[in-house]
């Protein structure tokens, strides 16, 4: 086992090393996880409570559908049920909720309420819920209730969606289209007049899901006697919410309590609001006891977000050096029949046309979005939002530009990424960039993977007819976003944390902070932050997150803000509780408390650090004997602190990704080689953490770029809503994944940390797209669809039919 | 109509009236409260609700609580407190080869199962072997590094002649 010094490894004694981080870019292991190596998780799929019933639904069985019958009395007095509700139930306790985001202009959609009242929109949609002693009967329950719907024609894909003949998705729709937008800088069609070489591509992406291995989990629990609702959610954003049960339940948010302990994966996908949840909330306030909802597997994929379906046809203008001249993007992206709530559906779309070309020094751009409804399940954020699109589309216009000018792929993109001298400047499309990396990443990458070596290896095994292939793909990845992202388009979903760090009266430390815990290591990552404000070791700072009755409000974690903003905030209310105990400290020694200075868990003087007084001694006396203190000094030894994130709107971060792979043009399989991400995301709080979260991140973007699609009939039924049917990556096909680092912090914060949790995602698709396609260059073959499953690489070869 | 189901689990000797649809994951979980054994898919796919029946890895979801009556069953916390997997969980801490958890007790079962039958197993043979186990955080590698770190350390004490 390597050792890690318990409290050794604080700051030297020598000058003035009183803020110099001694944890901080350590691979500190994660307390948290010697729970679940024992079996000790505590997911809200494990809770049990008193009295608590069992939920179950009744779903539409088609995609669109009116309710022409449904009588649930059968099934009330089914064996064990307590309880069954239709809409006219649940939906009067419930507030309708509706997507809109006011920067997104012209966007519609319509409300939404708990159980389908009229119609049913998507295969899956719940019209009844059965609440019973066992998820069994409950199901069982299922069986009794009669169900008539006249089918409706189902909106499915972008042709039908934007048909002017096809009937709209939802009641109260005038058509298909959620949103529209057009981004135009004004030479793009001089760029493409002037152009040595335009390269072209239409591509398909395939819709895919999060398939968390805990499935989305519910514990609502309202106790009419103090008015409490208790709600374990297994969600990475409990104050959003608190905040969602408070007003569409009309409850007062300090009487709604929040707790998500243990999640079994996220990604995204927990934290939009979903029917199910908020019928069991409904539930507890009708049924006045605890109503537990655990999705099965096959409810997940019905009833989870889907993510990233995109139909582009996307140009890339070059001059005759290879330099990208401009990019004109037309992209379609069919959604539900609503837009997700409290975030949008739209920000996908959103996110992938205007990333598109992002690393380069690209003058020009137009691109167009279109966002439609459709009758499937609702889409929306899903890790690496957006990024994953964008990046496949640049990446493989370029390489295609490349191969059309005989210039080498790491070459094209080495002439082509913005210097690293060149910051701040902003994209083509808008985005602003503090300071970035790519060459320095680009030189980084091609050493580690040997790039020359790959290519003289390659070239000898495709004279035997192996068919390898090296693919490349550069990226940007938004993290860290301020107010700009949703709080200006009114959402509320905070873009500020909070922290409450406390010295306990027995000289150890515990923080309270409103970032959440899925695994990703960040109850870890903030005791070394704030283990490093004070002088301690890690393993000294209890870290509690996930409950809003427990920590400050605050927007958790999403779109990689764990680290950048949480660990600032951690940061600044560490260094608060480091002053106020230098001045308590300075009143027991009466000595000037710019004189004392905090290590080894101790109070020492700052210049020669010898020991002054045992942190274990200022809590006994601040808090045992606040009276042999001198007058009017504070004994407080908890401080608050919030942060929200100023300066740059998006925290940037850069990185590339190559893979190579060998593909077997008999059988259609790819076989992944090897992958190497080369990524900058600032301050590395914690290398062992960063490097698990790139990998973790990879493999789920390689996932949907070979195997993973949710598929559909025309009549808009999933067909492959289980895990022997979607096909999910696994040990045996993943490859081993080299890992370098760049370090640019983001002068924005003390700190200096970004995000890094979607960089892995975002370019691994690419790269892998890229590899295939060169690998497949000998025989004249190209794929631009999600996932490159066998059968379509094959008919890309013109073997047989897709 | 319930049946009376006895099986030893973990070393105690357990009683239950139950339905003879519950599956053996089920009847772990919500009777006995041994909830370290997860349900993931239902179908034997993803390998959350691996435990030991009579001493190999069977999928709770797929055995009956009734086909285990009479069996010796173990957990993830049975197993851990015998201290038999103690250097394999100690390997996955430090190499962090787990991050949300839910897929780990699984990992434990198959990782000791083959480190059992196979005691020096190359990285392909350990992603083989994983490859009824699903995992959606970490890429996988970490869990590979650590089977082959606990794998090269039995080794290890082996040649130098210690107890395992």
């Amino acid at each position: 086992m390597t050792a890690h010094p318990a409290i050794s490894t604080t700051a030297p004694d020598a000058g003035a090393a009183q803020d110099r981080p001694a944890h901080i870019g350590h691979p500190h292991r994660r307390q948290n996880a010697l729970r679940h190596l024992a079996g000790r998780g505590n997911f809200v799929s494990d809770m049990q409570l008193p009295r608590m019933v069992h939920a179950a639904f009744l779903r539409s069985p088609m995609a669109r559908a009116r309710i022409a019958t449904l009588d649930v009395e059968a099934a009330r007095s089914a064996p064990g049920v307590v309880a069954v509700f239709t809409a006219a139930d649940l939906n009067p306790l419930c507030a309708n909720w509706t997507s809109n985001l006011d920067h997104f202009s012209g966007m519609v959609s319509t409300p939404q309420n708990i159980l389908a009242e009229d119609e049913t929109l998507w295969a899956g949609h719940p019209v009844a819920m059965v609440l019973a002693r066992s998820r069994a009967e409950a199901e069982d329950a299922l069986e009794y209730i009669e169900l008539e719907l006249d089918e409706l024609p189902p909106v499915c894909g972008v042709e039908a969606a934007l048909d002017p003949g096809t009937a709209p998705a939802a009641p109260g729709l005038s058509s298909n289209l959620c949103y529209r937008n057009e981004l135009r800088t004004e030479g793009v069609e001089a760029a493409f007049a002037s152009a040595a070489l335009v390269v072209q591509a239409d591509y398909a992406f395939g819709r895919h899901t999060a398939v968390t291995l805990e499935p989305r989990a519910i514990v609502a629990d309202f106790d009419p006697a103090s008015g409490q609702l208790t709600v374990h959610h297994g969600t990475q954003t409990p104050f959003q919410f608190q905040d969602i049960y408070a007003r569409h339940f009309g409850l007062p948010d300090h009487k709604v309590r929040v707790v998500s302990p243990d999640v079994g994966g996220s990604f995204g996908m927990k934290l939009h609001l979903y029917n199910e949840e908020m019928a069991a909330v409904a539930a507890t306030l009708r049924l006045h006891r605890p109503v537990r909802f655990v999705a099965d597997r096959l409810e997940s994929f019905q009833t989870d977000i889907h993510a990233r379906e995109h139909h582009v046809k996307a140009r890339m203008a070059l001059d005759a050096d290879g330099m990208i001249l401009a990019m004109d993007v037309d992209d379609h992206a069919p959604i539900g029949a609503f837009s997700a709530y409290p975030r949008t559906s739209v920000v996908e779309g959103n996110q992938a046309f205007r990333l598109m070309g992002a690393p380069y020094r690209m003058r020009e751009y137009r691109g167009r979005l279109n966002v439609l409804f459709q009758n499937k399940v609702q889409t929306s954020q899903y890790r690496a939002v957006g990024h994953p699109i964008a990046c496949a589309v640049t990446e493989t216009l370029l390489d295609q530009a490349a191969a059309r000018l005989e210039i080498d792929p790491w070459d094209i993109r080495a002439r082509n990424v913005i210097p690293d001298d060149a910051y701040p400047c902003a994209s083509a499309t808008g985005y602003r960039f503090e300071k970035l990396s790519h060459q320095r990443s680009l030189e980084k990458l091609r050493e580690l993977m040997g790039y020359d070596a790959l290519r003289t290896e390659q070239a000898a095994l495709r004279g035997r007819g192996v068919y390898r292939g090296i693919g490349l793909a550069t990226f940007v990845e938004i993290t860290n976003p301020g107010a700009a992202f949703y709080g200006v388009g009114g959402a509320r979903i905070s873009a500020q944390d909070g922290a409450v760090v406390r010295l306990t009266p027995g000289g150890e430390v515990h923080c309270a902070i409103s970032v959440t815990e899925q695994g990703q290591g960040t109850e870890t990552m903030i005791a070394q932050v704030v283990a490093d404000q004070l002088g301690v070791s890690p393993d000294q700072v209890k870290v509690t997150t996930g409950d809003t009755d427990a920590t400050p409000s605050g927007g958790a974690t999403w779109a990689c803000r764990g680290a950048g903003i949480g660990g600032e905030t951690a940061l600044l209310a560490g260094r608060d509780l480091a002053r106020q105990i230098l001045t308590i400290a300075g009143a027991v020694l009466q000595a000037d408390p710019a004189t004392l200075a905090l290590r080894r868990g101790e109070v020492v003087d700052a210049a020669t650090g010898a020991a002054r007084l045992p942190l274990a001694e200022i809590g006994r006396i601040a808090t045992y004997r606040p009276d042999t203190l001198p007058a009017g000094v504070d004994n407080s030894l908890t401080v608050a602190r919030h942060f929200a994130p100023s300066g740059y709107p998006f925290g940037f971060t850069n990185g590339i990704q190559a893979a190579w792979v060998e593909v077997d043009p008999e059988t259609g399989l790819v076989r992944l080689l090897k992958h190497w991400v080369v990524e900058d995301c600032g301050r590395i709080i914690n290398p062992l953490l960063v490097d698990e979260q790139i990998r973790g991140g990879v493999v789920q973007g390689l996932g949907p770029a070979l195997f993973e699609e949710c598929l559909y009939d025309d009549d808009g039924q999933l067909l492959n809503g289980s895990l022997a049917d979607y096909l999910v990556p696994m040990a045996c096909e993943m490859p081993d994944i080299v890992i370098g680092h760049v370090e640019t912090p983001t002068e924005d914060t003390i700190l200096g940390a970004k995000g890094v949790g979607e960089a892995g995602t975002a370019a691994a698709g690419a790269a892998v797209m890229n590899a295939v396609n060169d690998a497949l260059s000998p025989l004249g073959a190209r794929l631009t669809q999600t996932p490159m499953t066998p059968a379509r690489i094959l008919a890309a070869l013109g073997i047989g039919q897709d | 109509m319930k049946v009376t189901v006895e099986m030893v689990v973990n070393g105690e000797e357990v009683a239950e009236l139950i339905e003879p649809r519950m599956t053996l994951a089920d009847f772990l979980r919500d009777r006995l409260r041994l909830t370290g054994t997860h349900v993931g898919c239902e179908m034997g796919v993803c390998g959350a609700c691996l435990v030991m029946l009579d001493g190999k890895p069977v999928h709770g979801c797929l055995v009956l609580a009734v086909q285990a009556a009479g069996a010796t069953v173990q957990t993830i916390e049975g197993l851990s407190e015998s201290g038999a997997i103690a250097d394999l969980q100690a390997a996955f801490h430090d190499r962090n080869a787990l991050q949300c958890g839910y897929c780990t007790p699984g990992m434990m079962m198959t990782a000791h199962r083959l480190l059992q039958e196979q005691p020096r197993p190359d990285r392909t043979e350990i992603r083989t072997a994983l490859s009824g186990n699903y995992c959606r955080c970490t890429g996988y590698e970490a869990i590979v590094d650590a089977i082959a770190a606990t794998a090269d350390a039995r080794a290890a004490s082996r040649a130098a002649g210690g107890a395992e």
